[in-house]
């Protein structure tokens, strides 16, 4: 793995004993001792803690850049108040999404997390559709995320300013002494914290936050159950160019003003499918049996039907649920709750119950 | 007891074979959640592909070391698939009447399965 690049995390996970796997150009902890059942089942009921330093970190500046940016995403920057973060993503001509992202209002610039294996062709993509902006990114900071139902008292003891922030605020505190940028925000559906931390604090911080009985250190095992769960996309998997917003279910985060007005980028693609509504559509799967159905698992509508009617993006096992759980994008005609469909896997067609998302209610602090 | 270079373990009983994964493969595999087992009266030959096994992380499959008949299958591993995590040399997936008696004796002992696992 001599060409991965490592987080200031990496001894730490290590030292835990993670196992390390490549990762979007990156060595990480895909599991710690504990397992990727017991770490899931961890983060739901007390607290863990995940290294996603991996990820994109980019400031963004400039005096145009609300404007700017709207053209690349199809949010209303504008309207996004001073302390607050929202979803949001690049969309290209077709309407399809070139990544998914977090981006805050920190009064002078916008704070943006992109995911890791998109970080390249994001930084470019801003670059060439910023123009004049400055698009700085970030490499001197790590990034943690604190999950769980226990996350709030675990960080409070740092500092407690951290309680009375609302999911999606974003505040500067002051952390074992580093100056940490954190939201209340995270990738598994229950409520927590993501903290930009700078690179020389990172491992004291993990530590002192690690040395609190109820966190746990947590691997991309458990992260991405974690998110199967609570009915989160997975970029590259879930949503990609080919994938509309539309159709992904992620219209939510589309502002009413930006669907009306357009002009962004797939701005024509977009309000034609919002229009005449989408040929397929992302729902959640709930295999009937016990074997897991994963990403890949074409789906039919009967046992004996030949032509497919969708496939499965995501799935696994839900350890929180207690059985198999899948999303995918099926035909309209099979996207409501009761449908069944069949999933065909080592040369069996077997039943699964097309569900509304999530698996697992999430347990935001709204 | 035999181990497979596969991470299997063998056990003979009177006139059968017990079947099951050993610690390193059932940690490597991570936490189980499924397993399919073959049915009894199956006629199998060493090396078919005859229970699968659904981890967090991935599916595997278990092959049949010797050739012969399914005999006996553990049906408590379907409705407790961790019970293989927590004590892989006790949970064996199926017994298999040999065909052939001198498979067996082909195995590596314990001796010489540690050692190829170190």
């Amino acid at each position: 793995m001599a060409d991965l690049q490592k987080t200031p995390l990496f001894d730490l996970h290590v030292e835990l004993g993670a196992k390390m796997v490549p990762f979007a150009g990156f060595e990480m902890p895909v599991q710690y001792p504990l397992g990727v059942m017991k770490e899931h089942l961890h983060t739901r009921s007390k607290a863990g803690l995940f290294d996603v330093s991996h990820m994109g970190q980019v400031i963004l500046r400039g005096e145009n850049i609300v404007a700017d940016l709207e053209k690349l995403i199809p949010m209303n920057v504008g309207a996004l108040a001073v302390g607050r973060q929202r979803y949001g993503f690049f969309t290209n001509e077709q309407g399809g999404i070139l990544d998914d992202l977090m981006f805050a209002n920190r009064d002078d610039h916008i704070f943006m997390v992109v995911n890791a294996a998109r970080k390249d062709h994001d930084i470019a993509h801003l670059k060439k559709g910023l123009g004049e902006a400055s698009v700085e990114v970030l490499e001197d900071r790590a990034l943690l995320a604190l999950q769980g139902l226990g996350a709030e008292d675990a960080l409070a003891k740092f500092d407690n300013n951290c309680r009375d922030m609302r999911f999606m605020d974003v505040r500067d505190l002051k952390l074992c002494g580093a100056e940490c940028w954190v939201s209340r925000s995270g990738y598994t559906g229950e409520d927590g914290y993501e903290i930009s931390v700078p690179n020389g604090k990172a491992e004291e911080l993990a530590r002192a936050l690690l040395s609190d009985d109820n966190v746990e250190a947590i691997g991309l095992g458990a992260r991405d159950s974690l998110r199967l769960e609570a009915g989160l996309c997975l970029y590259g998997h879930d949503i990609d160019e080919t994938t509309s917003p539309v159709e992904a279910g992620l219209v939510w985060a589309i502002q009413k003003s930006r669907r009306e007005t357009g002009d962004f980028i797939g701005d024509v693609a977009i309000m034609k499918a919002l229009k005449e509504g989408p040929v397929r559509k992302r729902v959640g799967l709930r295999p009937t049996g016990r074997a897991p159905m994963r990403e890949g698992v074409v789906l039919f509508k009967s046992e004996t039907s030949i032509d497919p009617i969708g496939s499965i993006t995501s799935g696994g096992f839900g350890p929180s649920f207690g059985g198999p759980v899948a999303m995918g994008y099926v035909l309209n005609h099979f996207a409501n709750e009761g449908a069944q469909v069949f999933g065909e896997q080592r040369g069996k067609r077997l039943p699964i119950d097309v569900v509304n998302l999530p698996f697992i209610p999430a347990n935001f602090k709204r | 007891m035999k181990f497979t270079e596969e991470h299997e373990w063998l056990e003979k009983d009177e006139d059968t074979v017990s079947v099951g994964i050993t610690e390193h493969a059932s940690e490597a595999l991570g936490d189980i959640v499924f397993v399919e087992l073959p049915e009894i009266g199956t006629m199998v030959s060493k090396g078919d592909e005859i229970v699968v096994i659904e981890s967090v992380k991935a599916a595997s499959d278990i092959m049949a070391p010797i050739d012969g008949e399914i005999v006996e299958i553990n049906e408590a591993l379907i409705d407790a698939p961790s019970s293989i995590n927590e004590s892989p040399l006790d949970a064996w997936f199926f017994k298999i009447k040999p065909s052939d008696p001198t498979q067996f004796d082909s195995y590596l002992d314990e001796d010489a399965y540690t050692a190829i696992i170190s």
